[in-house]
């Protein structure tokens, strides 16, 4: 099932060796070739870079979920402790504020975590079921691929684009092209 | 690009015929057979964890008189099991989170199969607490829910409702954590599969991953971010478990040393848990070149350190006793040694402090054998231990007249040989169906610390440095 506002038509070159992979990133880069897409079966440390992506402000969201857990953890007792329903513990303070200590941090990492995974998974479009665009099935195996976008390339520029791939080590380089039927 | 890494130092994936292939085939494939043994495990496990079931429910039916609990000693097994199981529970977060943070490669060998003995630990801990209660059908009470009757909230100054916040963030931090590091290997085994039906299953378990350079980026940061955050979670849930007692006023129990002196004794049986579990798991599953001694000693390492971390808590707790000049504390200590229970205190200093020595040497740390055998001994030694402390300071308490003496009933065995079948059966599934290695972790660790990558390496500057080559030298076992 694909979608049909993204292309359709594309060249995927599959590299085995992630060091071939990772300079034939920067050369295609620096030939000026645009990459459509990178797929790797684990993360390749420096593709990030070699592919110009920007930090990810996932981190960020994190600590404001983490910050929010921990405002709601502290304000909620406090209102709990001192206003809705004081009790006097032992002739202990009504806002003992050591005590809010343990439950604030647990709170805090609570909202952190389910709040960055759950950002995580809508910003990576992963959910149960969701049917994925699979380029080649070897790329969550042993390949490493580059899919470039060969919707509006004529059959030179593939030709010329297949060569390049070939140069820089790819091992195989294919066409693929999705049709609205495709299975998972 | 990769980092340097000194070839003295042994490979963490064995075997020179390795390549990204490979490892996929030698990971997934015990998600793809079909064993008779597993059958007879599951159903054997399927059996206990219902008997469990029954226990439970036979608990819940006729009360909690059906437990050996009495007036004095109110609590026993029962909490004794949860600290136990909590306890186990440790390891999977510590190898998973904390080993990430120092940059250990040798955890991904065993962080998945650790995870996953986190939570299903943390589900039986939380069983006995849960049915202490008696009136189960209460229990969602424990939380802030508002109510009719007032309303009354619960009491934010007790360590057992910070207990209550944090086993619960533990367990759901815990299985985030472990479930996002499956998405990629469950599109691996996607990936892989011939049947249309296996094909949708696994896909709906890996929520469709494809494996972007963009989502590995924001995989880093979340697992980062997610360990970062476990590790001082994972130290606040033993320190607020050792609070139930620390804060009370129980001689025995109110002790200052407790935090830290439970988290080293939870790294201590987690640890023991995860080699009892993973030598079985590595002879059946043929993962030996993945699980290498190598990974086996460093867990050695860390069990002598906590268990030694231990045993000078237990001798600190006694000194700190004589020193006190409280009478009660006093004997409370001389009684634990000495008294009616000294052979439940024999098992845990011997299992505990004891038996890990052995560690000291390196052929018993490089022993798969002595290994298993140990790491029962150590399970045992650290159940003693909560029972001991539990039950010995509660036995003989302030009056000679209540004092009493605890036996349990077919109930208390029932529901923690149950626990344990509920454990062991979960385990199965997880080992069935799911893989078992991280394996996008390990082929990440392929080209540093393999023993292909190392006798490349070797090769190529055996070839700039007068022919002085290395290969085999990390081959001796």
């Amino acid at each position: 099932m694909a979608e049909t506002t993204l292309p359709n038509k594309f060249v995927v070159g599959l590299w085995d060796h992630e060091e071939v992979y990772l300079h034939a990133v920067e050369h295609i880069r620096h030939k000026g070739i645009e990459i459509y897409d990178s797929l790797t079966p684990f993360p390749v440390h420096g593709l990030e870079d070699a592919l110009g992506l920007k930090e990810t402000r996932l981190h960020t969201a994190g600590f404001m979920f983490g910050a929010t857990g921990a405002t709601l953890a502290l304000s909620f007792m406090t209102w709990v402790m001192t206003t809705n329903y004081p009790i006097n513990f032992g002739g202990k303070p009504y806002w003992p504020v050591p005590s809010f200590i343990p439950i604030t941090f647990e709170m805090t990492v609570l909202f952190a975590a389910w709040g960055m995974t759950l950002t995580y998974l809508v910003r990576n479009k992963l959910w149960p079921g969701r049917v994925p665009r699979i380029y080649d099935k070897r790329t969550t195996d042993d390949r490493f691929a580059l899919v470039f976008n060969a919707e509006n390339l004529n059959e030179a520029q593939i030709a010329e684009l297949k060569e390049v791939c070939r140069k820089e080590g790819a091992v195989e380089v294919k066409d693929r092209v999705f049709t609205p039927d495709e299975q998972l | 690009m990769h980092a340097y890494e000194s070839e003295f130092r042994e490979p963490l994936i064995n075997g020179m015929d390795k390549n990204y292939t490979k490892i996929t085939d030698d990971l997934v494939a015990p998600t793809e057979r079909n064993s008779p043994t597993w059958w007879i495990a599951t159903l054997i496990t399927g059996a206990g964890t219902l008997y469990f079931v029954f226990c439970l429910f036979w608990t819940v039916w006729f009360g909690i008189g059906t437990w050996g609990l009495n007036k004095t000693i109110g609590w026993a097994w029962d909490i004794t099991n949860f600290v136990w199981w909590i306890g186990i529970g440790h390891a999977g977060t510590l190898i998973s989170a904390i080993l990430l943070l120092f940059r250990q490669r040798y955890r991904t060998g065993i962080n998945r199969a650790a995870e996953a003995m986190t939570i299903f630990a943390v589900i039986c801990a939380g069983m006995f607490p849960v049915f202490h209660m008696g009136r189960v059908w209460d229990a969602p009470f424990i939380f802030p829910l508002p109510n009719t009757r007032g309303p009354l909230w619960v009491n934010f100054n007790s360590p057992l409702l910070w207990d209550v916040f944090a086993i619960s963030t533990y367990f759901s931090v815990s299985v985030l954590f472990w479930y996002s590091g499956l998405m990629p290997d469950f599109a691996t085994i996607r990936d892989r599969s011939k049947g249309k039906l296996r094909r949708w299953i696994y896909n709906i378990l890996a929520f469709g991953w494809q494996g972007t350079a963009k989502q590995w980026q924001r995989f880093e940061s979340l697992a980062l971010v997610l360990a970062g955050l476990s590790t001082p979670l994972v130290l606040s849930v033993h320190t607020i478990v050792s609070f139930d007692f620390a804060t009370s006023v129980i001689p025995g129990w109110h002790t200052t040393i407790f935090p830290p002196y439970f988290v080293a004794g939870a790294i201590f049986s987690g640890f023991a848990m995860v080699e009892t579990l993973m030598l079985i798991t590595r002879k059946v599953f043929k993962l030996e070149d993945y699980i290498t001694i190598n990974h086996i000693e460093s867990m050695n390492k860390i069990i002598v350190l906590t268990g030694s971390i231990v045993g000078i808590a237990y001798i600190t707790e006694m000194i700190i006793a004589w020193y006190s000049g409280y009478l009660y504390e006093q004997f409370a200590f001389y009684n634990r040694a000495l008294g009616k229970y000294f052979w439940a205190y024999a098992w845990m200093m011997g299992c505990n402090v004891i038996s890990p020595q052995l560690y000291w040497f390196k052929s018993m740390r490089r022993n798969v054998y002595v290994t298993f055998i140990l790491s029962i001994f150590v399970n045992i030694g650290m159940w003693f231990e909560r029972f001991v402390i539990i039950v010995t300071s509660l036995a003989d308490d302030f009056l000679v007249s209540s004092w009493a003496y605890f036996s349990p009933t077919w109930v208390d065995w029932g529901i923690y040989v149950g626990s344990l079948s509920l454990f062991l059966f979960l385990f199965l599934l997880f080992a069935r169906f799911f893989p078992v290695i991280a394996i996008a972790e390990v082929k990440s660790i392929f080209r540093t610390s393999s023993e292909v990558a190392k006798a490349e390496r070797a090769k190529a500057e055996g070839a700039t440095h007068g022919g002085f080559i290395l290969r085999g030298a990390f081959n001796k076992d």
